[in-house]
């Protein structure tokens, strides 16, 4: 599974990627986390605000630094 | 009750009398009172805001004509939080729905000078008349000065190649249920409480000791009177302090307290949020320096007539 965030580097952006690290390191599983700082690459997916997380290429929220667990309903929710 | 409660503590359990009384009442007082109502205004701005959010306003800022579309993205800069990490996407989001340079401009003067900090302190430190004005002239500075960017056509300064969307956006709504809403709106205000309190503190400290021992006639001298230069002074000693709003805003308070113009703080105040020198830098990696310097000088005059007109009207 990718997770990618999305983000240039500001403080939630670094917030967000660091709960998804901490989370995906103590689960079983294939995954692989990507910080994607490239700004055209961040406005292909049309988001507004960031941070934005994305899971296998779906876009899962922008703008706020999710909880650590909602992120695992949601890596759950794709992984089914 | 609350002042009696501090007077209470300052001078019948600690003894205190005269000066020092006067300045550790006024930061006590002060700090109680800012910290507790930040945090109601804080939550309700950010409750109401959970019904919108940008890509709300992007889908209605969409098509619409260059003046009214000014008018309308001021007006929702009022209701989306900014921050200034979030300066490059949304510039660029606006840009490929097609919405005109100006009106862009407009929602991103108007956003950062009516965000709920400052708003929330306003109305704690000066009462609900200041606020009004602050957030209505406010609103014709960002939407005369959008409209005055977007008839300059600058598009050439933009540095990316934004290829404009096809088709019109979808109209989103924001769906949370209640509980939801109030979730968010009670983390929200607690992220931001976290990140200001100290500041707010620092300020008041430093406000408590110029009330208590700094002389009215001092402060009145620099920035009161008939100075030509106070109002163009506190816009450009404004700028690099966005992320200290905070802390600067109980100062104003006892500033103007002391004899500072009231269009003077206003002026200062109004450049501490709409003209910030971290978005300047982050704009920068998009936009052409020469628009950047256009877009802060449009605002930095729209902010400095608004000084002189208040001082000339007041006075």
């Amino acid at each position: 599974m990718k997770i990618e965030i999305l983000g240039t580097g500001c403080a939630k952006c670094i917030t967000l990627e660091k709960i998804v690290r901490d989370l995906v390191s103590q689960l079983d599983g294939d995954y692989e986390v990507v910080k994607v700082d490239d700004i055209m690459e961040i406005m292909a997916y049309n988001i507004l605000s960031m941070p934005g997380l994305v899971i296998d290429g779906k876009l899962i929220s922008t703008g706020k630094v999710l909880s650590v667990d909602e992120i695992r309903q949601h890596i759950k929710e794709a992984g089914q | 009750m609350w002042k009696e409660l501090v007077d209470h503590l300052t001078v019948d359990m600690l003894g205190l009398s005269g000066r020092v009384n006067d300045a550790v009442n006024f930061f006590i007082y002060d700090t109680l009172k800012i910290l507790f109502l930040l945090v109601v205004i804080i939550f309700v701005v950010s409750y109401l805001r959970t019904h919108f959010n940008t890509e709300y306003v992007r889908a209605h800022l969409q098509g619409k004509s260059e003046l009214y579309g000014n008018v309308l993205a001021a007006f929702f800069g009022i209701i989306t939080p900014f921050c200034s990490c979030s300066a490059i996407p949304l510039f660029l989001g606006f840009i490929q729905a097609r919405i005109p340079l100006g009106v862009t401009f407009s929602f991103l003067i108007s956003s950062p000078m009516n965000n709920e900090v400052a708003i929330a302190l306003l109305f704690t430190l000066f009462g609900w008349k200041i606020t009004v004005i602050y957030i209505g002239f406010g609103l014709l500075v960002a939407i005369i000065g959008g409209f005055v960017i977007g008839k300059m056509k600058l598009e050439k300064y933009i540095l990316l190649d934004v290829k404009p969307m096809e088709g019109e956006l979808e109209e989103v709504e924001v769906k949370l249920t209640q509980k939801q809403r109030v979730k968010e709106a009670w983390e929200y205000t607690y992220d931001i409480f976290k990140k200001i309190w100290l500041y707010v503190l620092l300020g008041v400290g430093v406000g408590a000791l110029i009330h208590g021992y700094v002389p009215a006639d001092f402060i009145a001298k620099y920035a009161g009177g008939d100075n030509w230069y106070g109002v163009p002074l506190a816009v450009i000693l404004g700028i690099p302090m966005y992320s200290n709003a905070a802390g600067v805003m109980p100062l104003v308070e006892v500033l103007t307290d002391k004899g500072m113009l009231l269009g003077t703080a206003l002026s200062f105040m109004m450049a501490i949020t709409a003209l910030s020198l971290p978005e300047a830098m982050i704009l920068k990696k998009i936009l052409h320096v020469r628009l950047i310097g256009i877009f802060f000088g449009t605002v930095g005059i729209g902010i400095i007539c608004i000084g002189y007109l208040f001082n000339y009207i007041l006075q």
